[in-house]
């Protein structure tokens, strides 16, 4: 195969003629600009690419993409985007969805598309509220969250999308932060390039239902000592001065957080992401608590394992390579197959 | 001994035994020797619902009906003439079914205390007077065949087990019936163990030889060929032959079929067999769930795929919502529903007509689809090909009904010569069709299908994006514009109430039938063959069946309102009669029935006799 051909594309062919309708300040608007930004680094015409999304204020986002693009319905979409990726593999498909969307309605779907590893590349927009609906909680909401529809706190506790994900067995699990461009762009780039299921949380600030959800995420004054940023191959040490670092304690089954000065530098684990066992992205997950304090973002898991996609078309391959006929002429074998009789006019 | 050779016109065999014994396949072998015979076919299995219920107990009880004759017959036969019982319980569940005077041939091994009992039998019926007034046949099928396998090298439990291969020789032996077919069909099943072919076909030769040499079975039946037209047939299920429609759909579209579905009776077995068919291009998913079953469907189908989901009942109540979304991206989309007794789980394995008003009216908003109804198995390939039709032409989707009684009955099929098929080729839009020239405009119309155009992912300068908000005209942006929303859903309404579907034909062989019946689907068998039967006792009758229910053909009303009578039998409590009441002003009369069983053409012969007496 020759070299692709460099298409040149900008930020700006891939906005849409539609005017942008979110919330002034809403985080919506800086992740459509990240990945506005970010697409023509794929080099893929823009033919090529179709948004899929559900219902929520997030899953308008397909609107605004100057690609091909589906807003269906609340929850569906890692269905319909897998029915069209599984017979389009030339297509590069991405779904975008709330936290309502993907884990209360769609919930069934999405771990499916994740078990499958179908070849999606999914972008959880998670503000820990339903926008659209004007401001229930929803499952990622913190326990005891006073909203519209839970005057008194909700009784429910929350699903962890990392955590849920990696049950699933996802092959790709990220996480960012809206308001981090570059390391939106960075964690958009690896599961760009994963083949297979990407599954990416992205903390959204929903300004009018939620402000400030992430906040200690942001806020200069707590955000190093609460983010754990994960590089691959790196020693996980995090905090300003790097004072803080994560290790496996023997005999637990997860991560703690430890002082770094008091832990021995072998002690501190080094990120992995390719570990075939889920459980150590798991742990990761398992880190924050519901302060925010200690976050992992970054790439959590990344391993391989034939996409669903791929394995279907190769069993339609398979099944072809050997038919010579037309396919007038197969259906004609198809239909006199088994006991026939004839009868003479 | 020479035997006395009778000609009967037709024959109605149910064999009937325990889920284990191997009814469905003796049923089937006994078909297929007929249809190499020549005869007319119609069958019908009647499955357990549970798929190992204690031996011996009446829900254990597996049975399948054939109705064979010398001229074309419509239905599986209303009632045996002949009962093959395996054990007890296949005789005490069949036994309100048979007329009196009907043949009975018991497998007496089995009449033991414990399974007399297990169905509630305190003597034995072949002692007491139970059958008096049938023509009981006693033999002893367990030991005999047994007996005849003695020699070969198989288990007891094998032996036994070939006693439904006895039932079959002697009743092959009984109805002249050609066997070579069954000789053939035992070393293919058994290919990997040769001393099973031996067993199954020496089993099978000690039932003839039986029929031959006992003095029980004195006459020896004959049925002739029925004249049917020329040409190549196999005997098929209506799931078989949907399954084969959806195929020929691809084919003759040059699209991939995309099925994307959920297991549920009776539509899996056209999972089943899609999935065999990967070399045509077919993908089959097995989705989590009914709603990602259609919204793969409908996923594929944008990718530019024929998008197929295949369901029953409960399932398509779980599809509306993506039904409604595939009326608002107006693209094209198969549903099919094969549909079985509810409401609820209801009774999986038994038929109703059950869902058109679910097909008609059964979404959120004014979201109208297509909507047609196979009238016999074989039809199911033909329906599934107009379903596809309708799809790809006017991008819509398209609901299917068949039923259970369709999906498992099977008859004679013609075999089409595949350039007779539909041609199915369908363009996508390659080029902006926007007066400036560049310009996309998804909702642009086809002046003549109103159909939008179908711009699959992949076209350069075609980008665009669809949902499920309500669209501008042309442009397909979202809009709020009352007059815009307004036009839309009357739009959407007039694409399926001008797609062009045949009239509707009416059979009334001598042009005076004052009443006429109306039906649609499954039940064109039935009400056929009892319109006949009055026909052929003077009684005129007029027959119209409804393939195609939305939209209904042009000359419905105008046909309806030229009788006197309009009588809609159904195996619903009237939801064709309420709309054709409703749509056409035209009094109906129903005629309803919901036991999970096909009607009868008896049944259906005496309540319209009735009709006929009161005009
Ligand atoms: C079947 C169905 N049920 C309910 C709704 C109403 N609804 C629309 S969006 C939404 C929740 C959206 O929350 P989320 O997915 O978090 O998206 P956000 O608006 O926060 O981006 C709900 C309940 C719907 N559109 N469809
Ligand atoms: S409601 Fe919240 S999530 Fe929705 S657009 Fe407004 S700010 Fe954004
Ligand atoms: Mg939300």
């Amino acid at each position: 195969m020759s070299e692709p051909v460099a298409l040149k594309l900008t930020a700006k062919d891939f906005k849409s003629d539609q005017e942008v309708r979110w919330c002034p300040g809403c985080g919506d608007y800086a992740i459509l600009a990240a990945v506005q930004q970010f697409m023509p680094e794929l080099n893929i015409p823009r033919e090529n690419i179709v948004f899929v999304s559900g219902i929520g204020c997030s899953s308008r986002f397909p609107y605004y993409m100057n690609t091909y693009g589906m807003h269906s319905i609340h929850g569906r979409a890692p269905a319909i985007a897998t029915g069209l990726s599984v017979s389009r593999p030339d297509l590069s498909v991405w779904v975008v969805t709330g936290d309502g969307d993907a884990l209360s309605i769609g919930g069934n779907h999405l771990i499916h598309a994740l078990r499958r590893n179908v070849n999606l590349k999914i972008l959880l927009f998670n503000n820990r509220i339903y926008g659209l609906t004007k401001g229930q909680y929803s499952p990622t909401s913190e326990v005891g969250k006073i909203t519209k529809s839970t005057p008194v706190g909700s009784a429910d506790a929350p699903f962890n999308p990392l955590s849920l994900a990696l049950g699933a067995e996802a092959t790709f699990v990220g996480r960012t932060i809206d308001s981090d461009r570059k390391h939106l762009q960075s964690v958009l780039r690896a599961a760009a390039e994963h083949s297979g299921s990407a599954f990416v949380e992205i903390y959204q600030n929903c300004n009018i239902f939620n402000d400030g959800a992430f906040e200690q995420l942001k806020e200069p004054g707590t955000r190093d000592d609460y983010l754990i940023r994960l590089e691959h191959g790196q020693p996980i040490t995090f905090g300003k001065d790097g004072q803080f670092c994560v290790v496996h304690p023997p005999g637990g089954f997860g991560l703690e957080v430890r002082e770094t000065a008091a832990t021995p530098a072998e002690e501190i684990v080094v990120h992995d992401a390719t570990v075939a066992d889920p459980a150590y992205a798991f742990a990761l997950s398992r880190l924050p608590g519901f302060d925010l304090r200690n976050t992992p973002i970054g790439v959590f898991r990344s391993v391989r394992r034939p996409s669903y996609d791929s394995v279907v078309q190769g069993q339609l391959a398979d099944a072809r390579a050997t038919v010579s006929e037309t396919p007038e002429q197969q259906l004609a074998g198809l239909l006199g197959s088994g006991d026939t009789w004839t009868i003479v006019g | 001994m020479t035997k006395q050779i009778r000609q009967l016109e037709r024959v109605v065999i149910r064999f009937a035994g325990d889920s284990g014994d191997g009814m469905q396949l003796t049923g089937d072998r006994f078909t297929s020797e007929t249809a190499q015979l020549g005869n007319d076919i119609s069958t019908l299995p009647n499955f357990p619902a549970e798929i190992r219920a204690p031996a011996g107990t009446l829900p254990g009880v597996s049975s399948f009906q054939v109705h064979f004759a010398d001229y074309d017959i419509l239905t599986p036969g209303d009632a045996p003439n002949v009962l093959v019982a395996m054990n007890p319980a296949a005789l005490k569940a069949n036994l309100t079914d048979l007329p009196r005077g009907a043949d009975i041939i018991v497998n007496t091994d089995e009449f033991t205390k414990r399974n007399l009992a297990k169905v509630g039998y305190a003597s034995s019926p072949l002692d007491d007077d139970t059958l008096a007034g049938y023509a009981v046949h006693p033999v002893a099928l367990t030991s005999m065949t047994i007996g005849a396998l003695a020699e070969l090298d198989v288990s007891k439990k094998d032996a036994e087990r070939a006693k439904n291969m006895f039932a079959l020789g002697l009743l092959s032996w009984m109805y002249s019936r050609p066997y070579e077919s069954t000789l053939r069909f035992l070393e293919r099943k058994f290919a990997k163990r040769p001393e099973l072919v031996a067993a199954n076909v020496a089993a099978f030769k000690a039932g003839w030889n039986f029929g031959e040499t006992t003095e029980d079975f004195a006459v020896r039946y004959e049925v002739k060929p029925a004249k049917m037209p020329p040409g190549t047939y196999r005997n098929i299920t209506g799931n078989a032959a949907l399954s084969l429609g959806l195929v020929a759909a691809g084919v003759r579209s040059g699209l991939p079929v995309f099925l994307g579905a959920y297991p549920i009776t009776p539509a899996s077995d056209i999972l089943h067999e899609l999935s065999k068919h990967k070399r045509f291009g077919v993908t089959t998913m097995q989705a989590e769930d009914e709603i990602a079953a259609i919204g793969a469907a409908l996923g594929a189908s944008y990718g530019g795929a024929l998008g197929v989901t295949t369901t029953s009942g409960p399932g398509v109540a779980l599809k509306g919502e993506t039904i409604s979304l595939a009326v608002a991206l107006e693209l094209p989309l198969v549903i099919v529903d094969v549909q079985r007794a509810g409401p609820s789980t209801g009774m999986p394995t038994k038929t109703e007509q059950a869902d058109l008003n679910m097909a008609l009216f059964g979404r959120h908003g004014e979201a109208p689809v297509a909507v047609i109804a196979p009238k016999s198995p074989s039809d199911c390939f033909h329906a599934a090909l107009e379903a596809a039709r309708i799809a790809l032409t006017y991008r819509t989707p398209v609901i299917l009904l068949s039923d259970n009684y369709v999906a498992n009955g099977s008859e004679p099929w013609l075999l089409p010569e595949v350039e007779s098929l539909p041609d199915l080729r369908v363009e996508f839009a390659t080029a902006p069709n926007g007066e400036d020239g560049t310009t996309f405009l998804p909702y642009l119309r086809d002046p003549q299908t109103l159909a939008r155009p179908w711009a699959v992912p992949g076209t350069p300068g075609l980008e665009h994006r669809i949902g499920g908000l309500e669209k501008a005209d042309k442009t397909g942006d979202i809009s709020y514009d009352p007059a815009n929303h307004d036009y839309m859903v009357r739009t959407r309404a007039a694409r399926i109430e001008t797609i062009p579907v045949p009239d509707i034909e009416v059979e009334d062989p001598d042009g005076d039938a004052r009443v006429l019946v109306l039906g649609w689907g499954s039940t064109y068998g039935p009400i056929g063959a009892a319109c006949r039967a009055l026909r052929q006792r003077g009684l005129p009758v007029a027959q119209a069946h409804l393939r195609h229910l939305a939209p209904m053909p042009a000359n419905l009303g105008a046909v309806l309102r030229s009788y006197e009578r309009v009588v809609i039998p159904e195996m619903n409590l009237g939801q064709l009669a309420h709309v054709i009441r409703g749509r056409y002003l035209v009094d109906a009369i129903g005629y309803n029935q919901v036991r999970g069983l096909p009607f009868t053409a008896a049944e259906l012969e005496t309540m319209l006799e009735e009709v006929l007496k009161n005009v």
